[in-house]
């Protein structure tokens, strides 16, 4: 019955190389928009045409699908991971931010490394990308709402970037922004909270390997929805550390003030590390719901990276730096 | 004179009639979007916070409708008072069992290590516990044997109603006294039942019936003497 789309094997050097395709589909929009605005002035009531790149597509890499993290658990769907996302900045409804970050202009987008370095400057995505070779990491995602994902990210450690910025040695944490625009970003209109959204960490916890910058997920760019096209991943500390649409990263001597701990000091704290043992003092921390899985499953201390990253608190009473 | 009243009859059952399709269309819906999967990605939560938020609107309407009678003089309402309370039950039982169920698959053990101490789940059963006997006691039969009781049983919906949306101010992510975070939607509905409840504090209510009795007073008087005369009305065209 199939016999008419029989698979042919491709070899490696036929496939597009990431690179190369993401540069591509950026010359298709430029194309497109120009094309567009030339229409547009060449017969004036025209409807802008539906940017066919805009809607969620699928994933880049389908096969990533079948991928497990370390402990055996399955990475989530791709239209799960687009279509559920907590980015207050577009609206407070998980489900309504794929539709508002549609149009969201993640090119050309820049970011800022300043503060207490020597070599303070401003990188585009595209740099980072050429200069850090973001790689796969497949991570565990817990929200402090008591929901998790495994999600495929691309990144690359922010140690790396550190490094190439040198901070000075009274550098002791990274402060993190969101871009402000409410142009684009209707929720950042919202009178309730802070913005523009901000976080941060402590020297050593940005620095250590788990701490990645992401550019990508599913083996493509990173969608808007999800904080495109650049966020933070910290994958042992609950979901809303991991900022996303960052524009600025400063370093500083001081512990920066951050979003969540501004709105609510009493429920979130500056480290908001995972753990199964401290509760929110409203609800509980000690299960989660996996999305895609109907029961609930035993929330695990730093989110499953204790290994990794518990020797960053030897000696700290994480109930009271929770 | 009889078409009015046939008139009449046909409101007050469109009344009714829009009650009980208002009452049955959320959990329809729901039913749909779960079957069809369009409960977002964690159709559990959805189903929680939709039938939450369903329970929470028809306990206030339940709770609308007297001062929209007495007040405001819609008085067919008051006839479809128990069914919005009934409703209400409805989806707080949804809700309820959605949470022991679904959620937590009825281990009893999971959900009391998980959430026994928290206020916004004890708040939030108590309310429901208190339900019971007015969902249980909304039969006729039971109107009529506890007589005056059953009104006097009832007014817990003044209890229910404010701890329901104490318990959605708990379960948002936010802070009431610091007015930061996702706290519009629980305020908005907290505000509707204090407004409903000041409504029946007696000199509030006298007041406020006295003021609409001097405006309807008013436009009658407007009526019986009209400042301009009447249009002629002069023949057909």
């Amino acid at each position: 019955m199939n016999k008419l789309f029989k698979s042919v094997p491709v070899t490696s050097s036929e496939i597009t190389p990431k690179q190369l395709y993401l540069s591509r589909r950026d010359f298709i929009k430029t194309a497109g928009l120009v094309a567009g605005g030339l229409a547009l002035a060449a017969c004036a009531p025209t409807a802008p045409a539906q940017d066919a790149s805009a809607t969620q597509p699928g994933p880049a890499d389908p096969s990533i699908a079948k991928k497990k993290d370390e402990l055996g658990d399955p990475v989530n769907a791709f239209a799960d991971i687009t279509n559920y996302n907590n980015y207050y900045e577009f609206t407070t409804n998980k489900d309504g931010v794929a539709r508002l970050s549609r149009d969201f202009k993640m090119s050309p987008w820049d970011v800022e490394v300043s503060g207490l370095v020597k070599n303070a400057r401003r990188y585009s995505v595209d740099d980072l990308i050429k200069k850090f070779q973001p790689e796969e990491r497949i991570y565990r995602l817990r929200c402090v709402e008591a929901w998790s994902m495994v999600i495929p990210w691309v990144g690359f450690p922010l140690s790396k970037l550190l490094k190439e910025v040198v901070p000075t040695s009274d550098a002791k944490y990274v402060r993190f922004e969101t871009l402000f625009d409410t142009k684009q970003m209707p929720g950042e209109g919202d009178p309730l909270y802070p913005w523009p959204y901000h976080e941060g960490l402590r020297m050593d916890e940005a620095m250590n390997d788990l701490a990645i910058l992401a550019t990508g997920m599913y083996g493509g760019p990173l969608p808007a929805a999800d904080g495109g096209p650049l966020r933070l991943v910290v994958p042992w500390k609950y979901g809303f550390k991991s900022i996303k649409a960052i524009i600025k990263i400063e370093l500083v001597d001081k512990q920066p003030a951050t979003m969540w701990n501004d709105i609510a000091a009493n429920e979130y704290g500056f480290y908001a590390n995972v753990n199964p043992n401290v509760d929110h003092p409203r609800w509980s921390q000690a299960t989660e719901r996996r999305i895609g899985e109907l029961s609930r499953r035993p929330t695990l201390m730093f989110n499953g990276y204790a290994e990794q990253v518990a020797s960053l608190y030897t000696g700290m009473d994480l109930s009271a730096h929770y | 004179m009889s078409v009015s009243t046939s008139m009449k009859k046909l409101r007050f059952n469109l009344l009714r009639v829009l009650v009980h399709i208002g009452g049955w269309a959320p959990l329809a819906l729901i039913t749909y979007n779960f079957f069809t999967h369009h409960l977002t990605a964690n159709p559990i939560q959805a189903i929680e916070q939709q039938t939450g938020i369903q329970a929470l609107t028809f306990l206030l309407l339940s709770l609308a409708c007297t001062p929209l009678s007495s007040v405001f003089g819609w008085h067919a309402l008051t006839q479809r008072r128990r069914a919005l309370g009934n409703y209400a039950f409805l989806y707080a039982a949804v809700h309820v069992l959605t949470f022991l169920w679904l959620d937590y698959g009825f281990n009893l053990w999971s959900i009391w290590r998980d959430v026994g101490t928290k206020w916004y789940i004890i708040i939030g059963l108590t309310a429901f516990l208190l339900m019971v006997p007015l969902a249980f006691t909304s039969f006729n039969y039971w109107m009529k044997r506890l007589g005056k009781d059953w009104k006097r049983l009832h007014k817990i919906v003044y209890v229910i109603s404010p701890l329901v949306a104490i318990h959605f101010l708990l379960s948002v992510k936010g802070d009431l006294f610091n007015l930061r975070g996702n706290i519009s939607e629980p305020v908005l509905y907290g505000s509707i039942a204090l407004v409903l409840l000041i409504l029946r504090i007696p000199p509030v209510k006298s007041t406020l019936i006295g003021l609409r009795n001097r405006f309807t007073a008013q436009l009658r008087k407007k009526k019986a003497a009209p400042v301009e005369p009447p249009i002629k009305v002069t023949g057909g065209q």
